[in-house]
């Protein structure tokens, strides 16, 4: 062939460290496959195999899955963007995801193809493997690690560490659950405290001279029952940072329930042993682990810098003029870095999705902009482009209008998260996913994203109980479930308020039940009561924060209070007189609740 | 031409092809609009838009226009298109139905030949006519009227090259959805071989099937499955060559996925 030879192929500034996949789990999971299909491999065991593999059960048919790809530390090159955009058009539905734990996933792929996308994968160092199952799953770290003013120290490289030890590691193939690493840059940028080991950089003055470690949290989490994560001791420094991940791992291979999936995440056990009889367990097994480990046991952290170059410029079409909008982006979707002159640009997405051609233009944007040559995937379904140069900006932001890319409202409340929902998964109640692209269009319509009292605030909606969207900590939290109104069924979310996921992470408070069709007038309503309410230097975020501690002394003073206001509006109208009430988003057939078996917990 | 293998040649190489235009013994076509063709087009082929082939593609017409194009049973015959092969097999496949056995298509797009920096010219070559004999082949046409007679059989396979969207919302019964961007590589028409037999394989799509490909409307992006799966291998292939567009148009039953509201996860 002398095509490929003739093709000029790009150069990329930065190349993947680790190399995440292995080529021979692709031929394994084909074969698998068929022998599943000839009926020589049972369901329960197939289920766990495609699991582990990363490839999740889709709503109502075995057809099909979902291949959820990990990205470990959120971190995603130009090259992996480019093929994941060529598999989206190829094996899915021209669209790819990103969920809220920093994997991208592409849905409705035929369960025969999923081996042929592991085969991409793995050309581009890419794995699904332990995506899904009773494994570790992707290893989070915040997206302003490395850039963040507020940070100690960038815990990127231990993350990748962390997340490279335990990937195919013997001790983590058989977990009574999933379980989960988030690592974070500081308080601010959180969601340390939500998940089973959380970890904030600290530096501590030991004999004179400073040791790095981590602030650790255990035993948090969130879903049909969440529970907020307690902090192991004072400061744990780096070199027991693995001895603490096994030991706590011991703990609940050992002693984590396997009978009852509905309560087998680790946070239950903490509970119901009670935190210091854990904490105790934790730092005598620490002990063990670290007499008893072998010595060549060890986190390898690559701490080397990466190298920060401005991408060059071929031209620069004259004194470009600022495209409207711009000021309103920049506020809303940039923050500034540590790092003087540059600043990390957050791409907000509907709800997560993000097409065939815009994942392409994402692989273009970061070498034009991105002096460290890769992305990194946020908390709340987005895309965070790093180091781009102030004098970037304006072009950046031309860029991005010309892909659809450049939807502003990033950082604030107008960017809500929603789960897949109806759109392919199996326990779905609702269409949430739809619910959050028209809560993002009509509030964005409504300019709501340069208000910046709303600015702190988030919406999450998940589609079921369990907590995918991460409800339970947003300041205006929603899940799914059906409501009835004589034999008429209409979809419904149970609405909460004021939950955070800061240094002062806290659940929301269960407020009142909105059907699917009055969630924005009621939001809106929220919105105002707050208005008329607020005193000078509040934000909604501090507003209901007053309000769910008790502290609040204007007319609003309690939830019950916020529930009288919203009541009237949430009242069921009769089919006759409104027929739309009993459809939910994107559906124009009678709303019934419909799932099937989950597999969260398989 | 090739060695002897279960695969039938499809597809001519770039290389190949510059130098059977040199030989000067080859036909190549140009499947573009006129008005492309005139601008530039690869040294010496002619053109037949395929818009002009499809205002009427009964069996006469077609050998008509074959004739005017200077091809007779024997002329080697390569198509090229600039829309990743799927207009170029439409019209490859017709010349094979009405009895052209040496047709294939060009391994790359016009717009990738160009930015290879190959040869073009804008001239438009003087043609003598010839004659072609008529020979149909309609083991390699599927109609309507067939698709219903063989949809009890589990010896065929009906393959539906709309992408995974379409193809959710609603399809022929019994069809398997197979996205023609499935196809391609990234640098040619078709995948290699052995990645094409091993997609299918995986989908236990093989020889001891009849297989029927259908599209949207006129049987482009099947026509290119087509050509895909013959190489594979698999040539005990079909065109519905009317596809999706004229089953619902008879209204025909179809199915589609129940349950899931998957245009809302689309971002388009």
């Amino acid at each position: 062939m002398s095509i490929s030879k003739l093709t000029p192929s790009s150069v990329d500034s930065a190349k993947p460290k680790i190399n995440w996949a292995r080529i021979d789990e692709a031929d394994n999971f084909a074969n698998t496959v068929k022998l599943y299909r000839q009926g020589k491999y049972d369901e329960d065991s197939f289920r766990r195999f495609r699991l582990q593999h990363g490839a999740y059960g889709t709503r109502m048919t075995s057809d099909y899955a979902m291949v959820r790809v990990k990205l470990p530390a959120g971190e995603i090159y130009p090259k992996q963007f480019e093929t994941l955009s060529r598999l989206s058009e190829q094996y899915s539905i021209g669209s790819a995801h990103f969920s809220t734990r920093e994997n991208i996933q592409l849905h409705w792929v035929i369960l025969e193809d999923v081996s042929e996308i592991f085969r991409s994968l793995a050309e581009v160092g890419l794995t699904s493997r332990e995506a899904c199952g009773n494994s570790v799953r992707n290893v989070m770290c915040s997206p302003l690690s490395g850039v963040c003013s507020d940070e100690k120290f960038d815990s990127t490289p231990y993350a990748l560490a962390t997340a490279k030890f335990f990937l195919r590691n013997p001790m983590a193939q058989s977990l009574p659950r999933k379980f989960k690493f988030n690592f974070t840059c500081c308080e601010k940028h959180g969601m340390v405290r939500m998940v089973d080991v959380g970890l904030i950089p600290e530096i501590q003055q030991i004999n004179g001279s400073k040791q790095k470690g981590f602030k650790i949290f255990l035993g948090g989490g969130l879903g049909n029952r969440s529970f907020v994560g307690h902090q192991l001791e004072d400061f744990t420094p780096e070199e027991d940072l693995l001895y603490t991940s096994i030991a706590v791992m011991r703990i609940f291979d050992r002693l984590g329930d396997r009978k009852n999936l509905a309560r087998n995440r680790m946070r239950y056990l903490v509970n119901d042993m009670g935190w210091e009889k854990f904490q105790n367990l934790v730092l005598k097994e620490r002990a063990i682990v670290r007499a008893t480990q072998s010595v060549v046991t060890k986190l390898k952290v690559d701490t080397t810098p990466d190298k920060i170059t401005r991408p060059l410029k071929i031209s620069d079409e004259g004194g470009s003029s600022v495209p409207d909008g711009y000021a309103r982006w920049l506020k809303s979707n940039t923050i500034k870095q540590k790092q003087s002159d540059y600043r990390s640009v957050f791409i907000t997405l509907e709800a997560g999705d993000i097409t065939s051609n815009q994942l392409n233009s994402m692989a273009a944007l970061i070498r034009e902009f991105s002096s460290e040559g890769k992305a990194r995937s946020g908390f709340v379904q987005n895309v965070a482009l790093r180091y781009v140069h102030e004098d970037d900006l304006v072009k950046l932001y031309s860029r991005l209008l010309e892909t659809g890319l450049a939807k502003s409202g990033g950082l604030t409340m107008t960017a809500p998260v929603g789960c897949s929902g109806t759109t392919s998964c199996n326990l779905a109640l609702t269409n949430s996913h739809r619910l959050a692209k028209e809560i993002q269009r009509k509030f964005l319509e409504l300019k709501l994203d340069e208000d910046d009292d709303l600015a702190d605030s988030s919406i999450k909606i998940s589609g079921c109980p369990n907590s995918c969207a991460q409800h339970g900590i947003a300041t205006i939290g929603f899940f799914g479930g059906g409501g009835r109104l004589g034999k008429d069924m209409y979809p419904n979310y149970q609405m909460s308020l004021g939950g955070r996921f800061d240094a002062d992470t806290t659940l929301g408070q269960t407020c009142l039940r909105v059907p699917a069709k009055r969630v924005i007038p009621v939001i809106l309503k929220i919105i105002e009561l707050f208005k008329a309410n607020k005193q000078s230097d509040d934000t909604l975020k501090s507003w209901i924060h007053r309000i769910v501690n008790d502290s609040e002394d204007s007319d609003i003073k309690s939830i019950g209070d916020i529930k009288k206001v919203l009541e009237p509006l949430v009242a069921p109208p009769t089919k006759e007189d409104d027929p739309d009430f009993y459809l939910d988003y994107g559906s124009d057939t009678s709303y019934h609740t419909k799932t099937g078996k989950g597999e969260c917990a398989a | 031409m090739c060695c002897l293998t279960e695969s039938v040649k499809v597809t001519t190489d770039i290389d190949s092809l510059r130098s059977e235009i040199r030989d000067n013994s080859v036909r190549v076509i140009d499947v573009r609009r006129e008005g492309d063709y005139k601008q530039d087009h690869i040294p010496n082929s002619v053109n037949l838009p395929l818009a002009t082939l499809l205002s009427d593609d009964s069996p006469e017409r077609v050998l008509k226009l074959v004739n005017s194009l200077g091809i007779d049973d024997e002329t080697p015959v390569v198509v090229y298109d600039d829309t990743f092969g799927a207009l170029a097999s439409r019209v490859a496949w017709t010349l094979e139905w009405i009895g052209h056995s040496d047709v294939t298509l060009l391994e790359t797009t016009y717009g990738n030949w160009k930015s290879l920096g190959l040869e073009t010219d804008s001239l438009t070559p003087e043609i003598s006519n010839k004659e072609h004999s008529m020979n149909l082949q309609s083991n390699i046409l599927a109609t309507s009227e067939y698709l219903e007679s063989v949809k009890s059989r589990d010896d065929v396979i009906l393959i539906d090259n709309r992408e995974r969207l379409n193809y959710l919302e609603q399809h022929i019964p019994g069809a398997v959805s197979l996205p023609y961007r499935t196809l391609a590589s990234s640098d040619g028409i078709l995948r290699s071989k052995e990645d094409m037999k091993r997609l299918f394989d995986n989908r236990d799509i093989s020889g001891d099937s009849e297989i029927i490909t259908y599209c949207g409307s006129v049987g482009t992006l099947s026509g290119l499955a087509y050509y895909a799966l013959k190489s594979a291998g698999l040539s005990n292939t079909k065109l519905y060559v009317r596809s999706f567009k004229e089953w619902k148009n008879l209204e025909k039953p179809t199915d589609k996925q129940q349950d899931a509201n998957y245009w809302d996860l689309s971002a388009e």
